[in-house]
């Protein structure tokens, strides 16, 4: 009665799992059925039931989540950016030159932003980029670097926020000064 | 007649005791003992702050010059205190303000702690020199910007893991251009910008600087500046750590690293780039003391690089990307380690590798002077275990934590029972205990037998009946602090030796089988005891009944009655 009451509050902790962790649940559920000898299905339906309904409402839980475990202090919990599979191996990205023989390929994310990559790329073919404009894009030099974004389209490097750019380059192009020119007039 | 022995030599001999359990022994044996030793302290350690009032603390030591307080309860690192529960540092502040203390070293862990708390401090006590934050929260930059202002002698300012508001102001530039005391500074968990240029003017004018972590806001051009004027530095906190390894930059860092050979301890890498850690290898083979485990995104295979440079590494600290192989290595090149934390790296269930017992067990059979370990970990077995207790009996610190906190022994499917009874009996100089996984009231049998220097235990969703917190409570003569969480005991467990918890700063306990009538019973019978009630989700208080169990409840020895602070959901009973 006491006991049901109790299990009712925690089945609205959010104690979630994704279909098929129910074991690592179950073990959470049955032990602590053991310790307070109440019958075991009621309450097992009842916390099953509870986390499949909610289970609908999040995402990422892929293991049962208990407030406060694992032990960690909260500072730590709210700091420590989780780790995604795609930021440990670093954003490649071809970089091809006009008339090279061969492409490159540079990992974006070693870069604070587009000064450091161009000076990485400058120094990596042996050339001169120039000075970003907004206006005027590399005008007057002899090269203009370029790269080919999601959609396809081929874009002049430096317009959007260095984060944004990371995100959608696909392919870095150095574009001959006399070819880019088209690309960096004004509109 | 006897005992005639001039004040000014007793005092002389009382400044060699440094430890406060030294001076608090000291005290008791006389009456004039008593008055010497209490004119004489400087130092004041209160484990409670709702144990003493400022006042009588102040009337008791007027000389104090550095005190240290805690405040909330332990299992609020983990979310189970609420917010706004208490511990607030003004009204002490206040009161030394009022009496005119000189107020030398304030460090405060679990407080809450407000910007005219700070400004408070900054502006009464002209010699003040340190100041230490632990996890507490409260205050913004505004606060920091008052004590960097003001405290013209600031030797020590170390922020360690506080939630500070970020008011965007230039704080790190309030310190006025005499500032030159400075040997302590560290804001690695403040989120902010800082301004890079009074910080780097701020390094270079302060000769005696040993040591500096910085936050992730501090990059790498940065920090190679900073080094150039600080090769002095003893401890250092690297802020972000993100560069092309091809560029001058990098370059320049390598060099200047080689130039900081006094540098023993290294933490930070806030954000980093795991090829530019080569950079620090040249102080490596000095380091005592390593933190990586705020460092995001490095592999095993670089951790491993990196910590076969460190053969004289005393404290480890990592996260479980780490893994077992990794463990093995730092078993064979570590062997002079004695403390290691192992963090969980992957706090939302997004299924990255972790460690196991095999870890353990590895790190025990190579580290044989391993005496303090936190270990967060996928499984344990107990026969891992037992080996470790074989091969470690110096164990003071035994903390342990499995994912699943009711997991058995992996192999056999047994409670880990036998396990921990190992750990117990073969380290007789256990001090604190956090124990996890499927545990019966056996585990704690084995505890009140065997751990008899245990001060400090942490039990979560373990046990089977009273019986389990009775030994303990029965054996454990030295048991200072108990916290219990999820586990099935109850008012047999919490009545049967009240006088026991006068013998112990405190007890909490969680989700237990413990009714209100039971804590109003023990609050009764014992007036010197605080026993807090905290009920967050029950409204009104009239219709909870003496049958109800009690969410959370926490109770600890007080000379001052109930505080006056409490917030509604907290009833002194």
């Amino acid at each position: 009665m006491a006991h049901q009451n109790d299990l009712n509050l925690k089945a609205t902790e959010l104690r979630l799992g994704l279909p098929g962790t129910d074991e690592s649940e179950d073990m959470v559920s049955t032990a602590k059925n053991n310790k307070r000898a109440s019958p075991a299905s009621v309450n097992d339906s009842g916390l099953n039931s509870a986390a499949k309904s909610a289970d609908n409402e999040t995402s990422s839980a892929s293991k049962a989540q208990i407030v406060g475990w694992p032990p960690v202090r909260s500072y730590r919990k709210n700091n420590l950016q989780p780790k995604k599979a795609d930021s440990e191996t670093g954003i490649y990205v071809k970089v091809s030159m006009d008339g090279a023989p061969y492409l490159r390929k540079v990992d974006l994310k070693v870069y604070n932003g587009y000064s450091d990559l161009l000076k990485a790329l400058e120094s990596m073919f042996k050339l001169s980029i120039g000075e970003y404009s907004e206006r005027e894009g590399y005008k007057g030099s002899e090269y203009a670097p370029a790269y080919e974004d999601k959609d396809g389209d081929l874009m002049l490097v430096g317009d959007v926020p260095w984060d944004m750019f990371m995100s959608s380059c696909k392919r870095l192009r150095i574009m001959n000064g006399s070819e880019a020119k088209g690309l960096g007039c004004a509109l | 007649m006897l005992n005639y022995f001039p004040e000014e030599v007793l005092e002389h001999v009382f400044d060699f005791l440094t430890s406060h359990r030294d001076r608090n022994a000291v005290s008791l044996v006389c009456k004039s003992w008593y008055a010497v030793e209490r004119f004489s302290r400087e130092k004041v350690f209160i484990g409670n702050c709702y144990t003493i009032s400022p006042e009588r603390l102040i009337a008791r030591f007027p000389r104090v010059r550095s005190l240290t307080l805690k405040g909330k309860p332990h299992f609020a690192d983990f979310n189970l205190v609420p917010h706004d529960w208490g511990g607030y540092v003004q009204p002490w502040i206040e009161s030394m303000a009022k009496a005119g203390v000189n107020l030398e070293e304030l460090r405060l862990k679990r407080m809450l702690v407000s910007d005219e708390s700070l400004d408070l401090l900054a502006n009464f006590f002209p010699n003040f020199k340190s100041l230490v934050l632990v996890s507490c929260d409260g205050f913004s930059t505004d606060g920091l910007a008052a004590i960097a202002s003001n405290c013209r002698f600031l030797r020590e300012l170390d922020l360690q893991e506080n939630e500070i508001e970020d008011r965007r102001g230039q704080w790190l530039s309030c310190f006025p251009d005499s500032c030159t005391s400075l040997v302590s500074l560290n804001f690695a968990c403040l989120k902010g910008e800082v301004n890079l240029l009074s910080l780097e003017r701020l390094v270079a004018r302060c000769r005696n600087l040993r040591s500096l972590r910085v936050n992730h806001a501090v990059p790498l051009d940065a920090l190679q500046r900073i080094l150039a004027q600080a090769p002095q530095l003893v401890d250092l906190g690297i802020g972000s750590f993100v560069h092309d390894p091809d560029s001058e930059i990098y370059n320049k860092i390598e060099t200047g690293m080689q130039k900081c050979t006094s540098i023993t301890s290294l933490s930070g890498f806030l954000d980093v780039t795991a090829r530019c850690l080569p950079a620090v290898y040249t102080i490596c083979r000095h380091l005592t003391s390593l933190n990586l485990s705020y460092a995001p995104g490095i592999y095993s295979d670089e951790l491993v690089k990196l910590i076969c440079h460190c053969n004289k590494l005393e404290r480890l600290l990592v996260l479980d990307t780490i893994g077992d192989k990794g463990l093995g290595v730092v078993a064979s090149t570590c062997k002079e380690l004695q403390e290691l934390r192992v963090f969980p790296s992957d706090l939302y269930g997004v299924g990255n590798a972790a460690v196991t017992e095999e870890g353990l067990v590895a790190i025990s059979a190579g580290c044989r002077k391993l005496n303090s370990i936190l270990y967060f970990c996928e499984q344990m077995t107990n026969a891992a275990l037992i080996m470790v207790a074989k091969n470690c009996p110096n164990f003071i610190r035994f903390r342990l934590a499995t994912f699943n906190p009711t997991a058995p022994d992996a192999v056999t499917m047994q409670p880990l029972d036998e396990g921990f009874g190992a750990i117990v009996k073969s380290c007789k100089g256990l001090k604190r205990l956090s124990v996890s996984g499927l545990l019966t009231d056996q585990v704690f049998l084995y505890m009140g037998r065997y751990a008899k220097q245990l001060e400090m235990l942490s039990i979560a969703f373990a046990g089977d009946s009273d019986k389990g917190m009775l030994y303990v409570l029965n054996g454990c003569k030295k048991l200072k602090k108990l916290e219990i969480r999820d586990s099935p005991f109850g008012n047999a467990a919490l009545l049967a030796d009240m006088g026991k918890y006068e013998t112990m700063r405190s007890l909490w306990m969680s989700s237990c089988e413990v009714t209100l009538g039971a804590c109003k019973t023990l609050a009764q019978k014992m007036p010197r005891l605080n026993v807090e009630v905290i009920n967050e989700s029950d409204q009104m208080e009239a219709s909870v009944d003496d049958k109800h169990k009690v969410e959370k409840m926490y109770l600890y020895r007080t000379l001052v009655g109930p505080r006056k602070d409490a917030p509604d959901f907290v009833w002194t009973l």
